[in-house]
């Protein structure tokens, strides 16, 4: 099927308007890259569709003039969702400035401090690093020095047969 | 085999409940369980040693030819009997091992009992699959048991190291299940034991299961988490770290070696890690002060001891393997339940503590002494018939290779005799009584029920070693599958004559004895020979390491700012698939400007918009800005031929403006700048590209199109099978009503999220109605307000507030406006309209009466709790789809109903008319839901002051 330049040019118009806002830090420029994502996604599958046609509704014209059923049907429910996620996100913008004064995507500190974090659980520590209550069973037991020798006399009990 | 194995997990599931009713007997009741796996399983003996395998098949997923395949021959019966038996003593023995009343108690004899069930699969199970599944659950359980409750630290670290060493060598071993499989054409074990195909295929296989073995039956270099998995309860060392999970390796490479045995690597391996880790294990036990610690190390040696013999691939040692595995299996379980029991009536396990025990403890002495007996290989137990057994194979034949037997067979002997020298030591340390230690005192001398456990087991080794002709055929059953080397085939038994292997089964006595004698040099020895470096060492370095590396991976990529992992996602975008589309899409050869001239005025128009909302800072302008292009490419739709579309986007448009003046109020006029230029220029240069980007993709995906489309032929079936002449209406509630009913169901997610963004404190279900009092009140106060009531809670808003205009238009248009909503969901299914364009005009009647007359307008408007139309329209829908179901139909399948009725006429009714009435419900609920958020929820917290108060302490988590 032959493109059109109207359609294409609209289109990459819109994704780069949106990508651009998308980037940015106020939640609200974020929210209207979003609503311009939708209308360049929804342009983008109907483009798909191929060249204009009649509404595919029978009794109005004949099925060989239709415009593509699938990519319409496609776009109506992604209408209708992007306004409740539009929505959504819109009252994340609202809780975020009623509860902090700020509706800016800032740096996430939490991600800042595992940056920089250097220790270790104590769950992966090296076992020498650890208590001695602590360390797993048998280890290293080669380098305990604190053997207190038993004298060499034996006295086993009767009965026993390994001698 | 199924039942019992069902049995098991019934078990396992009810255990925590018997534990809170019955306390600890509850594992006498649970003992039941194994025991009559342990009836069952002798009473096959017949059949089994006939020759008749018992098998079992029950399709499992038949789609991926899975099958639950279950086979008891005479390796998996020893084994099975093993695990019954051995399961059913060690939860006799837990009776009284806990105190009444013990803290997870339930828990553990749940794990406990399903364990056994899993190894008790691992046994039986035919079909590769199954054995890993089993092989991995006994995997679980043996972690859960570990762990125990997780509060200490070192049972989590002991716990999650024999999880990850076991599950990495278990996964090895999938993968090399499923090369064995694909090789030899089956993924039946028996079948691939009979023929195991050859080539490189197997031999990667083969040595990827014999990781697998390696690391579960904790050979070297593997072989440290099994000491540190004593920090589990000594039942779980008994059954688990002696007799059953270790054994799993054993199993496997015994089962595999008739087969595999020649496959090159194997023998290397199995022999070689064998012997070393029986000396290994036997070196580092003779070192050990806690009695526990040195049967643990006493029991790695005695794995390799067991895989080297069972993995040589003749008959002879293949039996001297089977024998010696049931004897390990009755002395060490003994051993370890002797040591519970010593820890338990004394408080410690420390050899240097414990003195004269044997004198206190004299029952439990000739217990623990008889298994320590059958451990150093003295006759006339069933480890010396074991042993002796072996040394004679390896004289004899065993291997083909003679200078490999010999040296296997100095290894073993060495072996042996570090064996004899620990066991001695264990005996002493356990109940000698030594000079300058006091005697320890009893705690609490044990009860009878307490010893019965390690007393049957004893006993049962004491027996079995001149009963063991009894045990040959049984022996015999399974190795004969193996090639015999040796002249002749010699049978179990305590005596054979004056022979060779006599003389190195005494010399193994008395060399252990004579390192007893001189332990204490043989421990100066061993600290002057210490080395920095172990095994275990290298895996927490290992684990370091990569703990490490990801921490500095983390640190690295993990920058904490948005647009930066956004721009990275982007750059990704166009360096794969935009490189791809640069150098191999087929560009189109042609181009048409435009399908009509006005597309191309409301391709300027939008364009321009959404180029000046880059500019734009102040808030409003800013969103109608983006509304206009919204309106635009409603134009667009509907010159493509697409009312539908047009419709609904002009009504979605609409209310998606109403609903950002609402929440904007609230928010300052201007959108302050919060980037460098430089952070601007690096977004602008990505934006273009990803729009050039996509443009291209819409292009070069259109003119690369040359099939036609599926939809070409829907039109036809849409009027004759779905009723309805509105194809796209018909494709949403029918053709594709899947995807609609999952689309509807995300509506109702949404609309639930922006509900509880909203309401901070409460999820109110409520309704704000006008109080009448509220409502006098209001027009006292309204005194010089227009006195008409046009609307019902008018009243109550400000005077300066009311717009009469508004309040009259919308007085006469609402019900005009509901009632054409419920026209376009009826007629929708052959004009345009249909369920969501209906929903929204409704929708935006409501948005009409809010903005006339305030959050209480809204409440008569709509006095329902939106919550409970978006669940009725899920309801409606989905019930629908059900309904088809019932009548014999697909789910959501249309029927057509026509009948004629008086006044009416001619009817016909549509069963999707009512999904379509779902999907209307749920948009008015979803309009409801954010009109009651947004709107009157913000209006309430204002008029009513409602600040979020925060304590001094409390913090705002955004």
């Amino acid at each position: 099927m032959t493109p059109t330049v109207v359609l294409p040019v609209m289109i990459g118009g819109l994704y780069a308007a949106g990508v651009y806002l998308l980037l940015d830090r106020s939640l609200t420029r974020v929210l209207l890259g979003f609503l311009l994502l939708g209308n360049a996604t929804n342009l983008l599958v109907l483009s798909t569709g191929g060249p204009a046609g009649s509404a595919p509704i029978l009794g109005y014209s004949e099925p060989e003039g239709f415009n593509d059923p699938l990519p319409q049907a496609l776009i109506l429910t992604a209408i209708v969702i992007t306004f409740g996620v539009a929505a959504f996100l819109l009252a994340m913008i609202h809780r975020s400035w009623r509860l902090a004064r700020n509706e800016a995507v800032g740096t996430d500190e939490e991600d800042r401090r595992v940056a920089a974090r250097r220790a270790l659980d104590a769950d992966e520590l090296d076992p020498d690093e650890l208590a001695p209550d602590d360390r797993a069973a048998g280890h290293a037991d080669s380098l305990h020095g604190d053997v207190e020798e038993l004298a060499d006399d034996i006295d086993l009990p009767a009965g026993s047969g390994s001698r | 085999m199924l039942v019992l194995l069902l049995l098991h997990l019934i078990a396992g599931v009810l255990a925590p409940v018997l534990v809170q009713w019955w306390g600890r007997q509850a594992f006498l009741v649970l003992a039941l369980v194994p025991a009559a796996a342990f009836g069952w399983v002798l009473s096959r003996l017949g059949p089994v040693l006939a020759g008749e395998d018992v098998r079992e098949t029950v399709p499992w997923i038949p789609a991926l030819q899975l099958d639950v395949a279950l086979r008891l021959d005479a390796l998996a019966l020893a084994f099975a009997a093993v695990v019954t038996g051995v399961g059913a003593l060690v939860l006799v023995y837990c009776a009284r091992y806990f105190a009444p009343g013990e803290e997870g108690t339930g828990r553990f004899a749940g794990c406990l009992t399903a364990f056994a069930g899993s190894m008790l699969g691992l046994v039986v199970a035919d079909d590769l699959f199954l054995l890993y599944v089993f092989w991995e659950l006994t995997t679980v359980f043996s972690f859960l048991l570990i762990g125990g409750s997780g509060r200490r630290l070192a049972a989590r670290r002991a716990a999650s190291q024999a999880l990850v060493l076991t599950t990495a060598g278990g996964l090895a071993m999938l993968v090399g299940l499923i090369l064995i499989g694909q090789a030899s054409g089956s993924f039946l074990l028996s079948e691939v034991v009979a023929d195991p195909g050859s080539g490189p295929a197997t031999t990667a296989g083969t040595a990827l299961v014999l990781a697998g073995a390696v690391t579960k039956s904790a050979l070297v270099p593997f072989h440290f988490w099994l000491p540190a998995a004593m920090e589990a309860p000594t039942p779980v060392s008994a059954y688990l770290h002696a007799a059953a999970m270790v054994k799993a390796g054993v199993y496997l490479v015994a089962r595999l070696a008739p087969g595999l045995a020649d496959v090159p690597g194997w023998r290397p391996v199995v022999l070689g890690l064998g012997v070393a880790t029986m000396l290994v294990g036997g070196y580092r036990a003779l070192r050990q002060k806690d009695l526990k610690l040195l049967l643990a190390f006493g029991t790695v040696s005695q794995l390799g001891f067991l895989v080297a013999l069972v993995g040589a691939g003749s008959r002879e040692l293949a039996a001297a393997g089977l024998a010696m595995t049931l004897a390990h299996a009755l002395f060490k379980s003994t051993l370890f339940l002797t040591v519970g029991v010593i820890d338990h009536a004394t408080g410690t396990r420390d050899l240097r503590r414990l003195s004269g025990l044997g004198r206190r403890l004299p029952l439990l002495a000739a217990i623990g002494t008889a298994a320590a007996a059958s451990m150093a290989g003295l006759p006339p137990l069933l480890g010396f018939v074991g042993k002796e057994a072996a040394f004679t194979a390896l004289l004899d034949g065993g291997l083909a290779d003679r200078t490999a037997a010999l040296v296997v067979l100095t290894g073993l002997v060495a072996g042996s005799v570090l064996t004899a020298a620990y066991t001695a030591r264990f005996v002493w340390g356990a109940f000698a009584r030594k000079p300058g230690v006091e005697d320890t005192e009893l705690e609490h001398p044990p009860e009878p029920l307490f010893l019965a456990a390690p007393a049957v087991l004893a006993l049962t080794g004491l027996l079995l070693g001149p009963a063991s002709p009894l045990l040959d055929p049984l022996v015999g059953a399974y190795a004969d599958t193996l090639p015999l080397l040796a002249p002749e085939v010699e049978h179990l038994a305590l005596w054979h004559g004056w022979q060779p292997a006599l003389a190195l089964s005494a010399l193994t006595i008395v060399g252990g004895a004579a390192l007893f004698a001189v332990r204490g040099a043989v421990t100066r020895l061993q600290r002057r020979l210490a080395v920095g470096a172990s095994a275990d060492e290298g895996y927490w370095n290992v684990v370091q390491g990569v703990d490490r590396l990801s921490v500095l991976v983390t640190g690295t990529t993990q920058r904490g700012s948005l647009p930066a992992y956004l721009g990275t996602i982007l750059v990704v975008v166009l360096a794969l698939p935009g490189t791809l589309l640069l150098t191999r899409a087929p560009w189109p050869g042609e181009w048409r400007a435009w399908d009509t001239p006005v597309q191309a005025v409301v391709g300027v128009v939008v364009v321009t918009a959404a180029a000046l909302t880059l500019r734009i800072r102040q808030r409003l302008s800013a969103v109608l800005v983006v509304g206009v292009t919204g309106y635009g490419i409603a134009v667009v739709f509907a010159l493509q031929g697409a009312p539908d579309l047009a419709l609904t986007q002009f009504l979605v448009e609409t209310l998606t403006l109403v609903v950002f003046v609402l929440v904007l109020r609230k928010l300052p006029k201007d959108i302050s700048e919060r980037h460098r230029p430089r952070e601007r220029a690096v977004r602008g240069v990505i934006a273009v590209a990803v729009g050039a980007f996509m443009a291209a993709v819409g292009a070069v995906a259109l003119s690369a199109r040359t099939a036609t489309p599926v939809s070409a032929a829907w039109p036809g079936p849409a009027y004759d099978f779905g009723g309805g002449k509105n194809v796209v209406n018909v494709t949403l509630v029918d053709i594709r009503a899947w995807d609609t009913l999952g689309e509807i169901s995300l509506l109702v997610v949404a609309a639930t999220g922006v509900a509880s963004l909203v309401f901070l404190r409460r999820r109110t279900g409520g309704v704000d109605r006008v109080d009448r009092a509220q409502l006098a009140q209001g027009r006292e106060r309204a005194r010089r307000a227009p006195r008409d009531r046009w609307l019902a809670a008018t009243a109550t808003l400000d005077p300066a507030r009311r717009s009469v205009v508004l309040e009259v238009v919308t007085r006469i248009l609402f019900h005009t406006i509901v009632v054409f909503s419920l026209y376009l969901l009826f007629s929708g299914h052959n004009e345009p309209g249909g369920g969501f364009a209906g929903g929204l005009v409704a929708g935006l009647a409501l948005v009409l009466r809010y903005l006339a007359g305030g959050r209480y307008e809204l409440g008569e408007a709509a006095p329902v709790a939106p919550g409970l139309l978006l669940g009725g329209g899920l309801l409606f829908a989905g019930g629908t789809g059900v309904a088809g179901l019932a009548l014999g139909e697909d789910v959501l399948q249309t029927a057509i109903l026509e009948a004629t009725l008086p006044v009416l006429g001619d009817v016909k009714l549509v069963t999707s008319l009512f999904f379509d009435i779902g999907v209307y419900l749920i948009v008015v609920g979803l309009v409801l839901d954010v009109l009651r958020s947004l709107g009157a929820e913000l209006d309430r917290q204002e008029d009513q002051e409602d600040e979020i108060e925060l304590s001094p302490g409390e913090v705002v988590l955004r």
